[in-house]
């Protein structure tokens, strides 16, 4: 099954860029991307940029309403994602645990859908 | 014409009667090992109530066969094909039935495999919310039906039935794994599963024998069956052990004016003696496997409660404060504090009562001890609003009345 781990996190909460703990931060990230590579179980996963630079649209009554800002405006926010393929549940939390970002923030487990749109 | 069918009606009766005592005793392991080729818990429940209904006729006509639990198995197997090929289309659903085909092959199972361990690690999975485990063992390891589950928890029955289908819902779709856990994550599902057994017992406890289902029973029988198919492990002992050192104190819970009774004042001779002989057995087995563990724990503190002339007071508080580090709770501290006043040092757990007040001021028992513990450091006046709040927030009449006999022996 292929799940998606959502990581959602507060910024205010988030080591700071140049610091000892972002330095720790990123190699748990870098040592997690290696080890779901090594396992052959990552199929994707991406960072996203900060918040200010999102924009959310919905259509009503045909009209595109175009928003700044994201979704829902909550202290923790979607920063990044992976797509993994493991056979269950227990597994793709295995790999959740991996995420440094656990540690201050939380990772949603979701199962993907069994089709894909692109292809 | 009338004779035919008398006769066919005088059969249906014993019929009936043992399908009744083949599902009553049989049922929980019938849906494992469905479950086990399906991977979905609502499938094999309809395919095996299906499977229930064609054996009333059928064994009517036919008389009984060889293995009943054998022919419920195969037959339940084969509606759940015909389910499952009306919609093929989904991959999974396509691989159980080709799972199911190679089962349906086999020959009829005299001895099915016990696939209950791994039900009830799906059942008690952590990404379940905790009444929905507690409920789904009961309903499909024990059998108990939505009525009598929604019953012991004090729930509308629809609102019980739509918890159960939105926990078989999400183990189906969440992918939850119908397995028994590798050694890695041993620790922390065992006592997910120990946990939710625990809260069986401790529902069934506060309601009492007269149930039509004890849960306590039940608790009691899950616990044997996790030991029987996974023997040799302290935790799933000490469970066991706990459970019966404290089920066996049961009868004298409770005293003659409705009040409830601790240990000490309990009448001993109501105590069962077989289950505590049976618990302190366990609990020593365990102990000498050297992994310890809370249900270790608890198990030792409830076997020190029934020490002879009196509960063990020192040994009790020094439990709690090993209890303490596996379970690091306000509850932990609180009953490790009380210990420790009746071990002779109520003004020093007075102290540490008075230092949870902002976890636990909405905690009954917090108020019946900070009450116990002011009058023993002989504060009176405020023993007596500390029991009156107790006593308002009791949550039944046996709490009560135990404390307003406390309460009102401060008054004279």
């Amino acid at each position: 099954m292929q799940y998606m781990l959502l990581m959602y996190n507060n910024p205010a909460v988030e080591p700071a860029y140049g610091t000892p703990e972002f330095q720790e931060m990123m190699g748990g990230f870098f040592a997690a991307n290696e080890r779901m590579k090594a396992d052959g179980v990552l199929r994707s996963g991406e960072g996203l940029q900060g918040i200010e630079t999102a924009t959310s649209l919905r259509i009503k009554s045909g009209k595109v309403e175009t928003m700044d800002g994201p979704f829902a405006e909550t202290r923790e926010h979607l920063g990044g994602y992976y797509v993994i393929d493991v056979p269950d549940l227990d597994v793709a939390l295995k790999y959740a645990a991996m995420i440094p970002s656990a540690h201050f923030g939380t990772v949603e487990v979701r199962p993907l859908m069994n089709y894909n749109p692109a292809g | 014409m009338g004779a035919a069918a008398s006769g066919s009606a005088a059969r249906a009766i014993p019929v009936a009667r043992e399908l009744d005592r083949v599902m009553r005793s049989d049922q929980g392991r019938l849906l494992a090992a469905l479950t086990a080729g399906l991977r979905d818990i609502s499938l094999a429940e309809e395919a095996l109530q299906e499977a229930a209904i064609s054996a009333l006729s059928h064994w009517g006509r036919t008389g009984l066969p060889a293995s009943p639990q054998g022919w419920l198995l195969q037959v339940a197997r084969r509606k759940a094909i015909d389910r499952l090929r009306g919609i093929t289309r989904d991959t999974r659903k396509a691989e159980a039935l080709t799972r199911l085909v190679a089962d349906e092959a086999a020959p009829e199972p005299e001895a099915i495999p016990d696939e209950r361990l791994r039900l009830i690690f799906a059942c008690c999975h952590p990404a379940l919310e905790m009444k929905s485990r507690v409920a789904l063992t009961l309903r499909t390891v024990c059998g108990l039906d939505t009525a009598e589950i929604a019953r012991a928890f004090l729930d509308a029955e629809p609102t019980m039935g739509q918890r159960l289908s939105r926990a078989k819902a999400k183990i189906a779709g969440a992918g939850i794994p119908f397995a028994v856990p590798n050694a890695e994550i041993w620790p922390a599902r065992l006592d997910a599963v120990l946990t939710s057994v625990y809260l069986i017992f401790t529902t069934g406890y506060v309601a009492g024998p007269s149930e039509p289902r004890d849960l306590c029973r039940e608790a009691e029988y899950l616990v044997r069956l996790i030991d029987k198919l996974h023997p040799n492990d302290s935790e799933i002992e000490g469970a066991l052990a706990m459970m019966l050192l404290t089920v066996a104190r049961r009868a004298a819970r409770i005293g003659l004016d409705g009040a409830s009774l601790p240990p000490a004042e309990q009448d001993r001779s109501l105590w069962d003696c077989d289950r505590i002989a049976e618990g302190r057995a366990i609990l020593a087995r365990a102990m000498q496997r050297r992994g310890p563990g809370p249900f270790q724990i608890k198990a030792a503190i409830a076997d020190c409660q029934m020490a002879n002339p009196q509960p063990d007071w020192p040994q009790i508080a020094a439990l709690y404060y090993a209890l303490w580090h596996f379970e690091p709770t306000p509850v932990v501290t609180l009953n490790a504090a009380v210990a420790m006043a009746e071990a002779g040092q109520p003004a020093r757990a007075l102290a540490i009562v008075e230092g949870l007040a902002a976890d636990l001021s909405d905690y009954q028992p917090w108020h019946a001890a900070r009450a116990a513990l002011l009058l023993m450091t002989g504060n009176r006046t405020e023993a007596v609003y500390a029991y009156q709040k107790a006593i308002i927030l009791a949550p039944g009449p046996p709490e009560r009345i135990f404390l307003e006999r406390r309460l009102a022996r401060i008054a004279v």
